[in-house]
């Protein structure tokens, strides 16, 4: 387990339980569950304390943990007979982005999501889950294909944010990002989106324009890093904290903002410590938001879809 | 000669610099250095007569130089709720709205008109870069929806002038929101078969080229235009070297397929005036339509003008 910046005195604590238990390992004999039970228990507490009002930027750093289960995860556990499609038919295919036809309780879908990898080789892989614009177009060319077979799209968010990089920029990472945008308020099937880590910006909006958007307790969706933020208004990066703060980042003011409808409540201590609980919660939501869709006409989803984003902004925080 | 210089000139010179150093009268060229004088570089259109660099222009000017006759009325924007996320970084949201319309004596950072260019009836909407940036939030949001949705009525093309910074932070993921928002008012253009044609003006970024600013029917940039999704800066830092000389510069986008056109200021009415005839299925321009108006006097929108005691008018060229 990674440990936090905010989650040290958590690791002093069960360092020191996990310390008892090996020297009772060790010394036959001697008995000092008793006293690795209150430790554990002290933990525990502290764990809960610590996640039970995460400020916006602890908020940020559970939702990069690198042990949060990614895009890859959700997949496995969650559907059947994947068969991921690869390539955007045009130059390259995006390791960045994963995508494909797969089956949802039985019932087929098209799913697509970021994926940042999980050690350093599979990071360098996925490019630390930053699409290209190969990636964006990949997603279209598999949203237009689920338009066309009448196949309810799945979309799971974990990005930084898309790659700035020379390529990128040559090849149209601004266009590719405005034509996946449009092609999510295009398609005639039920779009639903889930927000499991970072929602950074405009590489996120381009997957997450749905009819229905769910966010996990402690992820983010933000226009800009908070680091990025406070470097250009605070003309300070390390002022990060009042950044994420001012952004409105978290998934509870989003909810109240109307920007996303669902939160998916997280294990205690995050889905880094219950990575199960979290898929499972993920997948009941999914189901949940697919039959509020279902039966819905091609046409009404297109309006409805169009009409949410038209109101957006109605309401303000009044803070 | 002491009393002389001691007693009388003092008051002469008082005299004249008073005059003769009013601020703005001349503007020196970023790019060549070239001193201009402010009525020879606005007849320009802003554009430097020694080396041809495109300057920022207002929205008002802009139009005022685009429409036939200088003749143009606002369409109007619903006014979106203020500051609603409550944003503070240094300074309160609502403040520096504020010192951004006293500066530019607008009141957000686009303008829409309906009007005439060519005798070719269009809706035009402009984003003002000397405003927080041009950045896009909510207002900018309605604006585009109520251009679009004007278009629609009259079933006239829409003319976009982009130039920002990309999105408003200060208004958070509402903000970010304004990218779907404003891809649904490109939306409804199109299935009006109506034409949209973007012109990207210095400089296009972020989450505006991200969305209607790349969606257009025809892609004009004028020359040198940066238009990009991440800043030269941010990907240097990413990538650690140096880029390549004009990257992400209007030319380039139009080498590497990502532009139809880059069209030089001048010439930019013409362009789009015959464009738009072929599009919209009207006879060839007549060449007594094309010349450029003459500018006249346009009233400024009464904008806040309590707040706004400076309001800008001072640059709108008068009429002669």
């Amino acid at each position: 387990m990674t440990y936090l910046e905010f989650e040290k005195p958590l690791a002093e604590i069960e360092g020191k339980a996990e310390e008892l238990r090996a020297l009772a390992r060790k010394n036959a004999g001697m008995d000092v569950e008793k006293e690795a039970a209150a430790l554990d228990k002290k933990a525990a507490d502290l764990l809960r304390d610590l996640y039970k009002d995460l400020s916006p930027w602890r908020k940020c750093q559970v939702a990069r943990h690198p042990d949060r289960p990614h895009c890859k995860d959700y997949i496995e556990a969650l559907f059947t007979d994947y068969t991921p499609l690869a390539g955007d038919r045009n130059f390259a295919d995006d390791h960045a982005i994963m995508g494909g036809l797969a089956r949802l309780n039985d019932a087929p879908v098209v799913v697509i999501g970021h994926e940042k990898g999980n050690d350093t080789k599979t990071r360098i892989e996925r490019n630390f889950g930053m699409a290209r614009p190969e990636g964006y177009r990949k997603a279209i060319r598999l949203m237009d294909m689920a338009d066309r077979f009448g196949l309810p799209v799945i979309t799971l968010v974990d990005t930084p944010g898309a790659y700035p990089g020379k390529g990128a920029e040559e090849r149209g990472q601004a266009e590719a990002i405005a034509r996946s945008t449009q092609k999510c308020l295009e398609i005639g099937v039920p779009l639903i989106s889930v927000i499991i880590g970072e929602g950074g910006s405009g590489g996120a909006v381009a997957f997450a324009t749905a009819n229905r958007v769910a966010m996990l307790e402690h992820s983010v969706y933000s226009v800009i890093s908070p680091e990025g933020c406070a470097s250009i208004l605070w003309k300070d990066a390390e002022k990060m904290r009042e950044a994420a703060e001012a952004l409105r980042l978290t998934a509870q003011d989003l909810l109240k903002l109307g920007v996303i409808d669902r939160i998916i409540p997280e294990p205690t201590g995050g889905a880094q410590r219950g990575a199960d609980t979290a898929i499972a919660a993920v997948g009941a939501e999914i189901a949940t938001l697919l039959k509020q869709l279902s039966g819905k006409q091609p046409a009404d989803l297109i309006r409805d879809r169009r009409q949410k984003y038209l109101k957006m902004g109605a309401k303000g925080l009044a803070a | 000669m002491n009393w002389i210089s001691n007693y009388v000139r003092p008051k002469i010179n008082s005299l004249f610099s008073r005059r003769e150093v009013p601020e703005n009268l001349w503007t020196k060229c970023p790019e060549c250095g070239t001193m201009l004088f402010h009525r020879e570089l606005a007849d320009n259109l802003n554009v430097c007569t020694s080396c041809d660099h495109h300057m920022a222009i207002s929205p008002r000017d802009r139009f005022v130089r685009l429409f036939d006759g200088g003749i143009f009325t606002e369409v109007a924007v619903p006014d979106p709720l203020p500051d609603p996320l409550g944003f503070r970084d240094q300074k309160k949201y609502p403040e520096r709205l504020k010192a951004a319309q006293k500066a530019t004596g607008e009141k957000e950072a686009m303008l829409v008109a309906e009007g005439e260019i060519g005798r070719t009836p269009i809706v035009a909407a402009c984003q003002d870069f000397s405003f927080m940036a041009g950045s896009m939030g909510m207002y900018v949001g309605n604006a585009i929806i109520a251009a679009a949705t004007r278009a629609v009525e009259l079933k006239r093309p829409l003319v976009l002038f982009s130039a920002a910074g990309g999105a408003r932070m200060q208004e958070g993921i509402l903000s970010l929101m304004q990218m779907p928002r404003t891809t649904v008012a490109v939306q409804m253009l199109k299935e009006a078969r109506l034409p949209y044609v973007v012109v990207l003006t210095h400089p296009t970024t972020g989450g505006v080229t991200a969305s209607y600013a790349m969606l257009g029917d025809v892609q004009i940039a004028e020359p040198n235009a940066l238009i990009c999704f991440a800043g030269p800066r941010v990907i240097e830092q990413t990538i650690r070297e140096t880029l390549p000389e004009g990257f992400q510069r209007a030319e380039y986008l139009l080498d590497h397929g990502m532009l139809d056109r880059v069209t030089h200021r001048k010439k930019l009415r013409e362009d789009l005036i015959i464009v738009l005839r072929m599009l919209m299925h009207l006879p060839p321009p007549v060449a007594a339509d094309l010349p450029a108006p003459k500018p006249v006097y346009v009233e400024p929108a009464p904008v806040d003008a309590a707040a706004t005691p400076e309001a800008a008018p001072a640059e709108t060229p008068k009429q002669a």
